[in-house]
């Protein structure tokens, strides 16, 4: 079973969810028993989802939606027809 | 072969993540306004390469990064290559955690970042260099594996987890000094009622 510092450095991938399944198990297996390893991945864990959370909540510009859909209809390649190029 | 027809109905429902993870990269509206429109752009005249069951949201975003790199970043004033300070591991919750002594209470580390605003986080990600920026933004906010991102990155595995891991600590100490500056940090210890200094 990996200790405490083997444990911390798979912190990224355990979180990433990049680990074996066999790797996952240990970490798990070691945190299941080690309170002050657990408290640090729940700590990194929310960071996570904190991060997410607060980074990817910005609000449209009115406007850009109807810019994009215009790009379906825009004759962009000038060969006088709709759309892109067959 | 994918149909173009499908390509408005399938991948409007992306434009939302694929205008906040362009604001993070360009920083600025206007610029991330065109650089979606350009991803659409793009998208709708290479939909045919397209291939139906795979990942759309992640070819979108394949296409945005590109865009930007190719694009926008010229108009970028920093260094698009640029080294970060080393910050030892754990550098948040070393000092959150030492206020903590109630090991039993896992949540109250947890209170403590959801006093950062929305504004401080996104400006702790955009304050990275691109990058360390990049990797972060894909892998944390938009959940890409190591695999997706070295792939849109044009970069090897390895350095997508070396720059994630570094980038990350410089992201932890930003939103520290966040907390330093506003008081929240003493605070933090005990009770989250006292936090405004």
């Amino acid at each position: 079973m990996p200790d405490c510092n083997e444990t911390i450095r798979e912190l990224d991938t355990f979180l990433d969810g990049e680990l074996s399944d066999d790797a996952r198990a240990q970490i798990r297996h070691h945190l299941e028993g080690c309170v002050d390893c657990l408290q640090a991945f729940d700590f990194h864990a929310e960071l996570k989802i904190v991060i997410a959370r607060k980074c990817n909540n910005d609000e449209m510009p009115p406007g850009l939606l109807a810019r994009i859909e215009q790009c379906f209809e825009t004759d962009f390649d000038g060969d006088g027809a709709i759309g892109p190029p067959e | 072969m994918a149909d173009r027809q499908d390509f408005a109905e399938q991948a409007m429902q992306y434009a939302p993540q694929l205008y906040s993870a362009a604001l993070r990269m360009t920083r600025n509206q206007a610029d991330a306004e065109d650089l979606v429109q350009e991803t659409y752009l793009r998208g709708f005249r290479s939909f045919h390469t397209f291939t139906e069951g795979t990942n759309l949201r992640a070819w979108l975003f394949r296409i945005l990064t590109n865009a930007y790199i190719n694009t926008y970043r010229a108009k970028q004033r920093r260094p698009t290559e640029t080294d970060l300070a080393d910050v030892e591991d754990l550098y948040l919750y070393r000092r959150v955690g030492s206020m903590e002594t109630a090991a039993a209470n896992l949540s109250a580390e947890d209170q403590f970042l959801d006093l950062f605003t929305d504004d401080e986080v996104k400006s702790a990600l955009e304050d990275l260099p691109e990058n360390f920026r990049l990797p972060v933004l894909l892998a944390d906010v938009d959940g890409f594996a190591y695999k997706e991102i070295a792939e849109m990155l044009d970069i090897p595995v390895g350095t997508v987890m070396s720059r994630l891991h570094r980038g990350r600590k410089a992201m932890q100490r930003a939103l520290y000094e966040y907390a330093e500056a506003r008081g929240i940090t003493t605070g933090a210890a005990g009770t989250t009622a006292d936090t405004t200094t």
